[in-house]
């Protein structure tokens, strides 16, 4: 069970004398010592990801660079019987790639080819530390992208998609990750290999690759990922809808939705977000505009005409106006590539308003957004914080951001209680507490409020059969713990 | 809790004051940055990453780490490429951060860490004085003519000179047989003045490529532009800073400010990135006093890619039916933010295919000095340049940095490649065809 938030250093010596007592020593061996981190100067940079609110140094750091390597980690570390966990481009948000309680962090960017591009049959084949934009840079040119594309595609790695099921702002016309893994090769925690699902639809049997994709690391390590190839659409019309208020832009997204109309992204920033946005971009938005919608329809040049015309006319009944619109044939024209820069790169913008900020992963029903909206807005008020919002408004994904400054206590008190409620009434009205970024460690106690006790259990019968011993990415995902191997806590430092 | 490891002398609080706190609180740890860096896709270590340097830098900023060896050797593996400063969104300038820790790195290395003599001796002594460098390579030059040298590389005789010299050898581009004469003081427009403008001439680009400034006088020329190019000419500064010599670079500052008058041309054009850059970075360089004259100088330096495509170029008429690559030199698309104007330019060629360059934005491993003091990175990254250019098919790579041409044209040469690696002046400047017989090739 979770211990408490104490100095973590009490237990440390022990690992410390597991490898300096052979354990070291055959991880060299498994993959040469140029591919193994153990001093502790070259450690700290492991001990958060994009999440830095929990922080914990893992105790050595693996890079294999083949399956065969990673098998034999992997090996390794079941028969010493230490906690290990994955990690890939460390660009979660939920501390995913955190390494809860120390031990060993077996890091995949050193598997980073793309096996197989296979065009006529729609598939690539690549490995875990492959960059999500490299896939589709590869296929520049030909015809075929892949289509899930968080905003972090510029960095996170395929694993790390596989492991957390990740979205984008195309997600709501092309699906999810999981919608486009056609099978995966699974290392299991005792170091064999599980290979689900394959090139071809429709494997018989259970539907293992679905099962595993999501998974949080808390299955095993994902060696390899058999991926689909979506058609690039013929053409597409991006629009930059302007409004006076949130609540206006949140109608139009229902009203669109409610018109038949399925945009391949529907993306909403609120006046702070678009402000610290263009600051950072200078794309040439309107930084009075109360909120703004990032509207794209794709697919038949033939069709686009008509449905741009009803997007407008949503637009205007709700008190907007369509102040840009961008006609395209690939997605690479400067005026596409720049809109989307400035949407993909919204959080790291907010950077420019406040040393530090906390995103939340909330999702409520599309029709319950101008609820939440304003809940989140009475919330900043109640605290006395500055909310920002950017969100995947056609999911009803939404990602409010919440500004503070490290260095003050009370502030951090307030950040976290404020987060609590605007996730809790998300639950409320139906919704659930992340849409993309996975549970971590940052979500775990919201899941007894998610689950009965029952469907949690299944779940952990489920990841114990494929985990029997927990040591696979202790203590993430499930709030029951990993077995006794937690040794330390990650607290809850608030400090970047 | 790590605890600071011994990290030999330096002087923390002198670090300190020289970098603004807010700097590191700018990072917001999202790691978006990673990918851009060359040395992080080529090792795959955090460490190795601009979010994990940074994270080191604070580190040692605030006391829990020391710069020991670790440490040392992450952030000495930095190019000061400065492409995540283009990838970050949230605006972290930093090299901002990791500029002091550069010079805080020189002074405290360990005995054996120090660059030697000779390179130190190359990089403040010989490289910024162009007519140091022309007199050192003048025994080049000759032996260059009589094959000589070619002999000594075959025969591996050059295996003898101190590893240092060795790789400046290898990077020597063919130098004609004697030194062109420098260009006169004031060059006439050709057809009707629409600008006065100075020409800057660079210290290494000049010794080794001189034609290429004589090129962007011509080209100049041709697009009505009254030539000035003062005699005597410094370093702009750069390779003192970069490396840790702040003092002397402050007074090359001066002495460019006041030869290059902003009140007497309309710009001052630059053809080599790294002294663009360098240039427009004087407003920082300079002490606060200096700010004014420093922001009117900068509002005249301009890339020759920039000024001409602000100009409105004439469009070339002789046909170059070549494939061709553009490589960004880091110190033109990170630096100074200009990515399109040299392609644009190079497509206004007639005959000319401008093919995709992949991962044009990555460094080839140049970096100013970075290949003498980090080979083996330089070497991994020189290579995986090469094999993104080899994949294209082109015959000419054009890029607008000198270290980017030498370092290329080296990589080219090892491999026994017919790829010419050129400025995108040199190639528009044949284009336009005003060449004289004797320099055309």
């Amino acid at each position: 069970m979770s211990a408490p938030a104490t100095t973590p250093a009490a237990a440390e010596p022990d690992f410390v004398q597991l490898l300096n007592d052979g354990l070291l020593a055959k991880f060299i061996e498994a993959v040469g010592e140029e591919n193994v981190l153990w001093r502790r100067d070259e450690l700290v940079v492991y001990e958060c990801d994009g999440y830095v609110i929990a922080k914990n140094s893992p105790d050595v750091v693996i890079f294999p660079t083949t399956r065969d390597q990673l098998v034999a980690t992997i090996k390794i570390c079941h028969e010493a019987g230490v906690p290990f966990v994955p990690r890939g481009a460390g660009t979660s948000l939920a501390g995913g790639a955190l390494s809860v309680g120390g031990g060993v962090m077996i890091t995949l960017t050193r598997m980073k080819s793309i096996l197989e591009i296979n065009l006529r049959d729609r598939y690539a084949v690549v490995e875990p530390g492959v960059v999500n934009v490299w896939l589709t840079r590869a296929l520049a040119g030909s015809g075929f992208h892949y289509a899930p594309d968080p905003s972090s595609q510029g960095a996170c790695t395929l694993g790390g998609n596989v492991a957390t099921n990740s979205g984008g702002p195309h997600t709501l016309k092309y699906g999810v990750t999981v919608n486009h893994v056609k099978g995966v090769e699974l290392v299991l925690p005792d170091g064999s290999t599980l290979v689900t699902g394959g090139v071809v639809e429709d494997a018989p049997g259970y539907d293992l690759t679905g099962l595993i994709v999501g998974h949080e690391g808390t299955f095993g390590i994902v060696s390899r990922v058999i991926v689909n190839l979506a058609r690039d659409p013929e053409a597409g019309r991006t629009f930059l809808g302007v409004f006076d208020s949130v609540d206006a832009a949140t109608e139009t997204v229902s009203g669109i939705i409610a018109a038949g109309i399925v945009p391949a992204a529907l993306e909403m920033l609120d006046n702070l977000m678009i402000r610290a946005v263009e600051q950072a971009f200078g794309f040439g938005f309107p930084t009075e505009a109360g909120a703004v919608l990032i509207i794209e329809i794709d697919g038949l040049e033939a069709g686009l005409e008509r449905e741009s015309h009803a997007v407008a006319e949503i637009v205007r009944q709700n008190g907007g106006e369509v102040q840009k619109s961008i006609a395209w044939r690939t997605r690479k024209e400067p005026e596409y590539v720049a809109i989307w820069k400035s949407r993909k790169s919204a959080f790291g913008a907010i950077g420019r308003l406040s040393p530090t900020f906390c995103t939340q992963d909330g999702v409520v029903p599309r029709t319950k957004l101008p609820h939440i909206l304003r809940f989140i807005t009475a919330t900043g008020e109640k605290y006395g914080l500055r909310i920002a919002n950017v969100f995947h408004a056609g999911d009803g994904n939404i990602h409010p951001i919440l500004l503070f400054d490290e260095r003050d206590p009370d502030q951090v008190k307030q950040v976290l209680l404020a987060s609590h409620e605007i996730l809790e009434e998300c639950v409320n009205v139906g919704g659930s507490v992340t849409g993309e970024h996975g549970i971590g460690v940052e979500k775990m106690e919201f899941m007894p409020k998610l689950f009965t006790p029952e469907d949690l259990s299944a779940m952990e019968t489920i990841r114990n059969t494929f985990n029997p011993e927990g040591n696979c990415s202790p203590s993430k995902m499930l709030p029951m713990g990993g077995g006794c191997i937690e040794k330390k806590s990650p607290g809850h430092h608030a400090s970047a | 809790m790590a605890t600071a490891t011994d990290g030999g002398g330096f002087d923390l609080d002198s670090l300190a004051s020289k970098i603004d706190y807010r700097r590191f609180q700018e990072c917001i740890h999202c790691g978006l940055c990673t990918a851009s860096c060359p040395t992080y896709v080529e090792t795959g270590d955090e460490n190795d990453s601009p979010r994990g340097r940074i994270y080191l830098m604070r580190s040692v900023r605030d006391g829990r780490l020391g710069l020991s060896d670790p440490v040392r050797e992450h952030l000495n593996l930095c190019l000061d490429c400065r492409a995540c400063e283009s990838a970050c969104p949230s605006g972290v300038q930093y090299g901002k951060l990791i500029e002091p820790f550069k010079v805080a790195l020189q002074d405290s290395a360990p005995a054996g860490q120090r660059p030697s003599l000779l390179q130190r001796l190359i990089l403040t002594q010989l490289f910024p004085y162009a007519r140091r460098v022309k007199l050192a390579l003048q025994p080049a030059r000759i032996l260059q003519k009589y094959g000589v040298l070619d002999w000594f590389e075959k025969k591996g005789l050059t295996n003898l000179l101190p590893p240092t010299l060795r790789r400046l050898q290898a990077m020597l581009p063919p130098l004609a047989p004697v030194q062109p004469p420098p260009l006169p003081e004031v060059l006439p427009p050709v057809g009707p003045k629409r600008a006065r403008v100075a020409l800057f001439l660079g210290c290494v680009a000049d010794a080794m490529y001189p034609e290429t400034n004589a090129a962007t006088a011509r080209v100049l020329q041709h697009n009505g532009c009254e030539v000035v190019i003062p005699e005597n000419q410094n370093c702009c500064g750069a390779i003192h800073y970069h490396s840790g010599y702040e003092e002397p670079a402050i007074q090359l500052a001066r002495a460019n400010m006041e030869m290059f008058n902003p009140d007497d041309f309309d710009a001052i054009i630059i053809n080599a990135a790294g002294c663009g850059a360098m240039f427009k970075d004087y407003t920082h360089l300079l002490p606060h006093a200096d700010h004014e004259l420093a922001a009117k100088f900068v509002s005249k330096v301009k890339d020759i890619s920039e000024f001409l495509m602000s100009l409105g170029p004439i469009k070339p008429t002789n046909e170059l039916d070549r494939t061709v690559v553009y490589h960004d030199a880091c110190h033109l698309c990170h630096g100074q933010q200009i990515r399109n104007q040299p392609r644009q330019l190079l497509g206004m060629i007639p005959g000319l295919k401008l093919a995709p360059l992949e991962e044009s934005e990555i460094c080839c491993g140049a970096a100013g000095t970075y290949n003498l003091t980090q080979p083996e990175m330089s070497e991994r990254l020189g290579r995986r340049k090469m094999d993104r250019i080899e994949q294209t098919g082109a015959s000419i790579v054009a890029t607008g940095n000198v270290g980017c041409i030498l370092q290329i044209a080296r990589k080219v040469k090892e491999r026994g490649l017919e790829i010419k690696v050129e400025h995108p002046i040199d190639l528009l400047d044949r284009a336009y065809g005003d060449v004289p017989e004797q320099a055309s090739n």
